[in-house]
């Protein structure tokens, strides 16, 4: 893959500086309404990088204009070592893009969705065969190779349409919320193939607001929350950061969780109320229940864990990511 | 391995590929589509010109279905080339969004507005064709400059599709394409395509029906079929060609504005 | 949900009460189509814009086209027009019974598929206590509400023209085009149910809709023809009602044949309703 692009500035620059993507101060506008409002990111060859945050926050944005099909609105961006305004159809040459939702043709069975993509990309009728019939295997497809796209089911067409954005074997692939609406099984088949391209060398940056995804999937994460970064690190380092080892849930009758939290305030470092639950965070969940009990209190339901990035993320800006 | 951006031919054919390959399996509604104009020549030409006793077109007498079926032939590339850049493109462009999944590639917006336009053409072209031939075998071409009453239908259909599927950008649902048939309709009756445009007498309205761009069509054609070519005829040539490519910069504009956001 | 609940309590604490549903068992045809009418009647309101051009309009541009325009260049005697004095006053109600059949194929042809395959509107609505015969009815209403009124506005549009020869005759006629979108709505209807690609449309109008349209005498008299064809052509469903249309409208009402006229179409009718039910049963029990 190098040899032939060596040549080119643009790689010659990635290559020297490992740096897949460079954004610095990156914003996007539609109108009076200001999606992206200045962000710095950099995403690394052969890392797993993320966007995590709320539906609205700014990551399909970014995405779009990472894909370079969207153009800047101001500051610098940077993909591959080439700029998206200039370059467009060569960034896009080598890379994958699995947007949010599935854009499959329709009108196409499934191994010509896999076929007629490739020959987009100019590649000879020959090699998109080929790896077709590579990508079928690769995504569980092959025994529906000639099956209407309609007919899949949503885990399938999922599958489907991140086989077609590896076809051009891409050094760097996008996926804008790759599980959202799968099942929990299906979930787990595709962050495993996602490992196996990690492993193949190609870097892949994610969007999602799952946060077990994002521990699961991301070496690297930015937590973006009203179009601004709030946060960035490794999911370890930003649980550390910002939230305790443990956290205890508790839930109580309906409309009771305002009046308890006070009466549990003092037991952690912090109490969140839900509308379902009250989660108290602590370094040692047991002893919190314990002191719960002492007080006299009698929650319906208790439940004892580990922070996660969601903690992080209610920390960072006052609400939960799924709402 | 790594690939260059595609040239505009290259993708032009890679495009016509994929439209192709969707289209295989809509064989039947390929051959009944050439059959429309067909009908309407047997109807209207036939059927009803049996009541036209005498008709007289250029100073001469000519059968009521020789002055019809040029204006079919060019009808009939409108109406396709209409149907193929509104309601096909708007169901690519809004529901299958077939265009954002080229634009994932290094495929432009102009390589999908000529893929567009190309494609419909090649059916059109196909169409005008065996519509000629039918007007052959009955006796209705009297000239040997029908031959290019063919590429004539291809410049009608080319510039239909270019302004068509400009304008469909614009729409924003399905109940839209009825303000298409308050034009479309319209311009296939009053085109001079049923009678000559002497009907509407020596005003206004006859200016405007003139300068109606089926009408320089439809006169193209029949000039051609019947042998009345002129320098006059060139007009009408260059009033499509123009009209095509302000309809290509259009759509170029407006899928950037729509696509590229 | 009882709206008018006063607040009983239940098993599920304050609010209104569950499980109280009104009637049980099958409902009456009048039950089912009455229980749907908010459904249409919304629907109608959000997408009638969208159906004014081609409803209202359309036509009246092929009466100017051909009728005013191209008619100018005709003048043979009225034996030679079936009797009409002029070929405005001859195409005119050629031209209105085709719209109906038009109008109808439009509304029984996409929308069904889409309340089966897109919007499944029609899944939502067997999840209550309708029943397919109900579904069917609604849409069918539906249909018929649209062509009485776009063909009640071409009639009265048309009427001072001196087209039609007796007050009377346009008003039957009325009626006459109605049951001629109904005779194409149950039948479209029922071939809809059975469809799988909406492709095939695209060969219901071609292969249907369009040779109907120019060949049923709506344009020029079936005899002109010949005498083979034009006997094919008085088989064709859309020339009884071109046929029947047209004596009413000239008042050359011909006894016999008119009944022969209304036989075939309340047939037609009768049949493609009964097609239909059991075409929408089936396909949405698979």
């Amino acid at each position: 893959m190098t040899d032939a692009t060596a040549h080119d500035p643009g790689t010659a620059h990635a290559l020297a500086t490992g740096s897949m993507i460079t954004a610095r101060d990156l914003r996007k506008s539609f109108g009076t309404f200001e999606a992206v409002k200045g962000i710095d990111v950099d995403v690394r060859r052969g890392e797993v990088f993320g966007f995590l945050g709320p539906n609205g926050a700014g990551k399909s944005s970014t995405m779009r204009m990472i894909a370079a099909v969207s153009p800047v609105t101001s500051g610098e961006l940077r993909i591959l070592g080439m700029d998206p305004a200039t370059d467009g159809p060569s960034i896009r040459a080598r890379l994958g893009v699995c947007p949010q939702e599935d854009t499959l043709d329709n009108e196409l069975n499934v191994v010509d969705n896999l076929f007629i993509y490739g020959r987009y990309f100019g590649i000879d009728r020959a090699t998109c065969r080929e790896r077709a019939a590579e990508l079928l295997e690769f995504a569980n497809l092959t025994d529906k190779a000639k099956a209407k796209v309609e007919d899949l089911s949503g885990g399938m067409k999922r599958r489907l349409t991140i086989a077609r954005s590896l076809i051009n074997r891409p050094e760097l692939l996008l996926l804008d919320e790759p599980t959202t609406g799968l099942d929990p099984q299906a979930r787990h088949v595709l962050w495993d193939q996602l490992f196996r391209l990690k492993q193949a060398g190609v870097t892949l940056v994610v969007t999602t607001h799952y946060m077990d995804e994002a521990e699961q999937l991301c070496d690297r994460l930015v937590v973006m929350d009203k179009g601004l970064i709030a946060a960035e690190g490794s999911p370890r380092e930003l649980i550390a950061a910002h939230s305790t080892r443990e956290v205890a849930e508790l839930r109580f009758g309906v409309g009771e969780h305002e009046a308890i939290a006070d009466k549990v305030a003092d037991l952690g470092e912090r109490v969140e109320v839900l509308p379902d639950r009250l989660l108290v965070y602590t370094d040692d969940g047991e002893h919190v229940l314990a002191q719960v009990h002492e007080r006299g209190l009698t929650p319906v339901a208790t439940l004892v864990r580990r922070s996660s990035l969601e903690d992080v993320f209610l920390r960072l800006t006052g609400r939960s990511l799924v709402d | 391995m790594s690939h260059t951006p595609l040239s505009p031919t290259g993708a032009l054919s890679v495009i016509t590929f994929r439209n192709y390959t969707t289209y295989k399996r809509h064989w039947k509604l390929f051959v009944t589509g050439f059959l429309e104009p067909v009908f309407y020549l047997l109807s209207i030409g036939i059927g009803v010109g049996a009541l036209i006793d005498s008709f007289t077109f250029n100073g001469q007498q000519i059968p009521y279905a020789a002055f019809v079926a040029p204006g079919m032939l060019a009808a009939s590339a409108f109406n396709g080339a209409l149907m193929d850049s509104t309601f096909n493109v708007f169901f690519k462009l809004k529901y299958e969004k077939l265009y954002d999944q080229m634009l994932a590639t290094p495929l432009t917006t102009a390589d999908i507005a000529r893929g567009e336009i190309v494609w419909g053409q090649l059916r059109g072209g196909v169409y005008s064709a065996a519509f000629l031939l039918v007007m052959l075998a009955m006796g209705l071409v009297h000239s040997w400059w029908a031959v290019l009453a063919l590429p004539a239908t291809l410049l009608i259909g080319f510039a239909f599709s270019a302004v068509c599927m400009g304008l469909t950008t614009y729409m924003t649902s399905f109940q839209d394409f009825d303000k298409i048939t308050l034009a479309q309709l319209p311009m296939f009756l009053f085109s001079a395509t049923f009678f000559p445009v002497d009907a509407f007498g020596d005003g206004v309205l006859r200016w405007v029906v003139e300068a109606t761009p089926l009408y320089r069509g439809v006169v193209l054609c029949r000039e051609l079929t019947t042998g009345a070519v002129t320098s006059a005829s060139l007009v009408s040539v260059g009033y499509l060609v123009v009209m095509g490519l302000f309809g290509l910069w259009l759509v170029r504009r407006r899928l950037d504005r729509l696509l590229l956001t | 949900m009882a709206t008018t609940d006063t607040g009983a309590h239940t098993a599920y604490g304050e609010g209104p009460a569950y499980g109280d549903s009104p009637a049980y068992g099958r409902l009456s045809i009048a039950q089912g189509m009455v229980r749907q009418a908010d459904y249409w009647w919304t629907a109608y309101k959000r997408t009638w814009r969208g159906g004014v051009i081609s409803s209202f309009v359309a036509p009246l541009f092929y009466v100017l086209a051909m009728g005013v325009l191209l008619g100018g260049f005709i003048d043979v005697d009225p034996a030679r027009l079936e009797g009409a004095t002029s070929y405005l006053a001859f195409i005119v109600p050629g031209l209105v019974a085709t719209h109906a059949m038009t109008l109808a194929i439009g509304e029984t042809t996409y929308p069904v598929m889409g309340g089966i395959k897109w919007h499944k509107t029609y899944y939502a609505q067997l999840a209550t206590p309708l029943t397919a015969r109900d579904i069917v009815n609604a849409h069918l209403m539906f249909v018929l509400a649209r062509v009485a009124s776009a063909c009640a506005v071409f009639l009265l549009v048309l009427a001072p023209f001196g087209v039609f020869a007796t007050w009377w005759g346009p008003v039957a006629a009325f009626f006459v085009v109605v049951l001629v979108g109904m005779a194409f709505a149950t039948v479209v209807f029922g071939i809809s149910t059975r469809l799988r690609d909406e492709a095939a449309f695209g060969l219901v109008f071609r292969l249907g809709v369009v040779p109907m349209s120019l060949f049923s005498g709506a344009f020029f008299p079936v005899a002109n023809l010949g005498d083979v064809l034009s006997k094919v052509a008085q088989a064709v469903p859309l020339w009884h009602g071109v046929n029947l249309t047209r004596m009413l409208c000239l008042d050359t009402l011909d006894g016999p044949v008119a009944l022969l006229n209304v036989t075939v179409l309340v047939a037609i009718t009768v049949a493609g309703w009964l097609w239909a039910i059991q075409g929408l049963e089936r396909r949405l029990s698979d």
